[in-house]
């Protein structure tokens, strides 16, 4: 019998979807000239590269922690049925069981092998009040508690000469396939890279791959004995608790867009290709979204999505699921209240487009306006949609945030930046401080949010003929 | 002008409704008053009886838009539609939670909020348009390719960080001023100097790329060519010539807000324990109180819509070819 039951969140399948979706998109997508120029031209951005090389290991944390299932539990005596406990586990969590199930009591700072707050102990001498040894935090020093110093040096240290082994390996296996490939030495291979001659520029690539192993591998390496962000509160590993904010900030970046985008598309562009009354009524519609303030809006919709929560109760089975379909609400109420912006330029590109040679053409030869929409006017506005769509993921992560923050975001148990700084916010104020989770949240949220930006930005400047 | 100002107020009306009645759809159609009843009680309070108190206490126990029992007018007129959303067109909004009245409430907390979005408004406009036109005077050089990386930078950072960050270091570290609170009349700058600061400096990055964008679409037209043709120095066309010009796409953006600065901000009046709108706004959406929160999404939408209209109006200002026949 299996030892784990799969279980399949529906933001999980839309992630997924959505990932086979983006695939298929930019397959199909090369199929049209100009685009696959503009997938080119990508390509050859240094910038946009390293962007995209830090963004898919954020995806790719983010996907490990989108396969969830739960454990089975050990058989009790007699019982011949498998039984499977109520915890839904992803497998990241299975990868870091160690982070995920060393908890402390309280507040520990980062790589501290004590707690940050006194407590008084009893001993043959008296009550003595003192710092305790963290449970798991520096335990395998045992007695030698000096020797961590040394410890954590000789550990990053390791750690950063294997990664920079690694990245070497890969470097050179790079230079050799390119070498083979173009029947070059391997030294002109080498020379081509760093000078950007090569289809793919490697040379983005390869110095964020380069900063990611040697920031990362120190960390996997100090992770297994240590808490390397230290812990919050209640005594859980804040490298933990970043690492699944990633999921949570993905789901809200990408699958709002899968509310979005339909109504975007189908209203912007049939507003602009039939005008008249659908036209007034499209209108008519977005200006009232507009017109209400984004914040207020989302915060009324919430509202009122949480009090149907609250009093249906039996809809939901497990916590995981009820936090999931919040997430996912949430997500559905931002592409309902963010299509307008998307939707009017589309409007505005069709009413050009619709005046064009060859689609008044095609509407004399009597094609179907559907036909018509789908083959001509489409395509043509594939470059807005998708500049729209990286354009939004940053906003939408930082939006995220201010919402958890304001009590209006993530389910409270669902961990998410928002949920983090939330948790965190009178650290600051605390005498003495405690920084490290505010600290851990900022570093990881402007990497992505800034790895973002920098794709973004590669991604206007490839696709829009303006600026070409 | 005045005819189309009238005109433009009248169009403004059936947005108003549509987005009155978007409200009430939200507020009283998706959950019953009812289940809104059960959750401002707590669990342990619900009782049939005490929920039909709190709903006549409220005026939720009338039907939604028709009132059979009522005779003549009263059938529209005694239905929460009416007694709920209709009224708030003539400034009426009916009474908080705590059955204080949101109308007074509303025009006292004006003050405070406007007293920190003004400054932060007029102090971020001119250091972020300042800011643009440097870099943009400079483009490509040195000093215009890590101004825009730097813009992309701050530009990353969660608002939330610039307010935590700025009260630890100001205000904790360095202790210039006060973490928090609010004062009357003219001492309540000590606390108004952090929060505008904060406001500012966190505006500066998406603005100032803004900007500069702008600035360089107009360095690159004919009648700036013609300028420095004609010998004028550099300064002075970028003074006289492209800023005047590039006053018309800023202006789409910046006076559509000046009418929403009343409604204050979310984040930094609750960090800063400021009694404005948006804090008011912020304690409403914790304590659940709808009716507070629909008037604010009314206002905020009556707000917008002028500031829609204001934006119209500043373009004959600033524009004399565009006309309002």
């Amino acid at each position: 019998m299996m030892p784990i039951q799969p279980v399949l969140l529906w933001s999980d399948l839309l992630l997924w979807l959505l990932l086979a979706g983006a695939l298929g998109l930019g397959f199909l997508s090369a199929r049209a000239a100009h685009l696959r120029q503009a997938w080119r031209r990508l390509g050859r951005g240094a910038v946009a590269m390293g962007a995209a090389t830090l963004l898919s290991a954020f995806l790719l944390v983010g996907l490990l922690d989108s396969l969830h299932y739960r454990l089975r539990l050990p058989p009790a005596p007699g019982q011949t049925q498998a039984m499977y406990g109520v915890e839904v586990l992803s497998l990241l969590d299975g990868l870091l069981s160690g982070l995920r199930e060393r908890n402390e009591k309280t507040y520990s700072a980062p790589l501290a092998t004590r707690l940050y707050a006194k407590e008084s102990r009893d001993t043959p001498a008296g009550v003595v009040r003192e710092y305790p040894r963290l449970k798991h935090g520096g335990a395998h020093l045992g007695e030698d508690e000096a020797g961590r110093d040394r410890d954590v040096l000789q550990r990053g240290f390791a750690g950063l000469v294997l990664a920079f082994l690694i990245w070497l390996a890969l470097a050179g296996g790079l230079v050799a396939h390119l070498a083979w490939r173009q029947g070059c030495s391997h030294r002109e291979a080498w020379r081509a890279i760093w000078q950007g001659e090569t289809a793919l520029a490697w040379r983005g690539v390869l110095p964020a791959l380069g900063g990611l192993l040697l920031v990362a591998l120190p960390i996997f390496f100090l992770a297994g004995d240590y808490h390397v962000f230290g812990t919050d509160k209640v005594g859980q590993d804040v490298l933990y608790q970043v690492l699944k904010s990633i999921r949570t900030a993905l789901v809200i970046g990408l699958v709002t867009t899968l509310v979005m985008l339909p109504l975007a598309v189908v209203l912007g562009i049939v507003a602009g290709y039939f005008r008249g009354w659908v036209d007034d009524l499209i209108q008519y519609v977005y200006t009232v979204l507009n017109s209400i303030p984004g914040v207020l809006l989302i915060a009324a919709a919430v509202l009122m999505m949480q009090m149907l929560i609250d009093t249906h109760p039996q809809w939901f089975a497990t916590a995981a699921e009820r936090a999931d379909l919040r997430l996912l609400a949430l997500c559905a109420i931002l592409g309902m209240t963010s299509w307008t912006g998307l939707a009017r330029l589309l409007r505005g590109e069709t009413l050009k487009l619709r005046e064009l040679e060859y689609i008044q053409a095609a509407r004399a030869f009597g094609i179907a306006p559907p036909r018509i929409i789908a083959r001509h006017i489409l395509p043509n506005l594939m470059h807005i949609v998708v500049i729209a769509l990286v354009m939004d993921f940053s906003s939408l992560v930082l939006t995220e945030a201010v919402l958890s923050y304001v009590g209006i975001g993530v389910d409270p148990t669902m961990t998410s930046f928002g949920t983090m700084i939330n948790n965190a916010r009178m650290e600051l104020g605390r005498e003495p401080v405690v920084w490290w989770s505010l600290a851990a949240a900022f570093i990881f949220m402007f990497a992505l949010v800034l790895a973002a930006n920098l794709f973004a930005d590669a991604v206007r400047d490839a696709f829009d003929p303006r600026y070409e | 002008m005045l005819a189309y100002i009238l005109r433009r107020l009248l169009y403004a009306l059936p947005i108003l409704i549509g987005v009155n009645l978007l409200t009430f759809a939200l507020f009283f159609v998706v959950n019953t008053p009812d289940d809104m009843a059960r959750l401002q009680l707590g669990v342990k309070h619900v009782t049939p009886e005490a929920i039909q108190k709190w709903k006549a206490e409220r005026g939720y126990d009338r039907p939604l838009f028709w009132n059979p029992a009522a005779g003549g007018l009263q059938q529209l007129s005694d239905t929460i539609f009416f007694d709920k959303s209709a009224r708030m067109f003539v400034g009426d909004f009916g009474q908080a939670e705590d059955g204080r009245d949101i109308a007074r409430e509303i025009t006292s907390r004006m003050g405070p909020s406007l007293a920190i979005a003004l400054p932060t408004f007029v102090l971020g406009l001119f250091v972020t348009i300042s800011l643009a036109l440097i870099l943009a005077f400079f483009r490509a050089t040195a000093l215009d390719f890590w101004g825009v990386v730097a813009c992309v930078g701050l530009m990353s950072i969660s608002s939330l960080f610039y307010i935590i960050g700025g009260q630890y270091l100001v205000a904790k570290v360095w202790q210039l001023v006060p973490i928090s609170g609010f004062g009357e009349g003219l001492d309540a700058w000590r606390f108004l100097v952090l929060p505008v600061l904060i406001g500012v400096v966190g505006g500066i990055g998406s603005s100032t790329r803004w900007y500069r964008t702008i600035f360089l679409e107009e360095v690159g037209k004919d009648y700036v060519r013609t300028a420095r043709a004609k010998g004028l120095p550099e300064t002075l066309v970028f003074f006289r010539h492209i800023l005047k010009n590039a006053m018309i796409p800023i202006l789409t953006g910046v006076v559509v807000v000046i009418p929403l600065l009343f409604m204050g901000s979310l984040l930094t009046e609750s960090f800063f324990g400021i009694p404005g709108l948006g804090s008011y706004t912020i304690d409403a959406i914790n304590a659940q109180d709808f009716a507070v929160v629909r008037s604010m999404v009314f206002i905020g939408s009556v707000l917008y819509i002028a500031g829609l209209i204001l934006t119209d109006i500043s373009y004959t200002l600033v524009d004399p070819r565009i006309r309002f026949e």
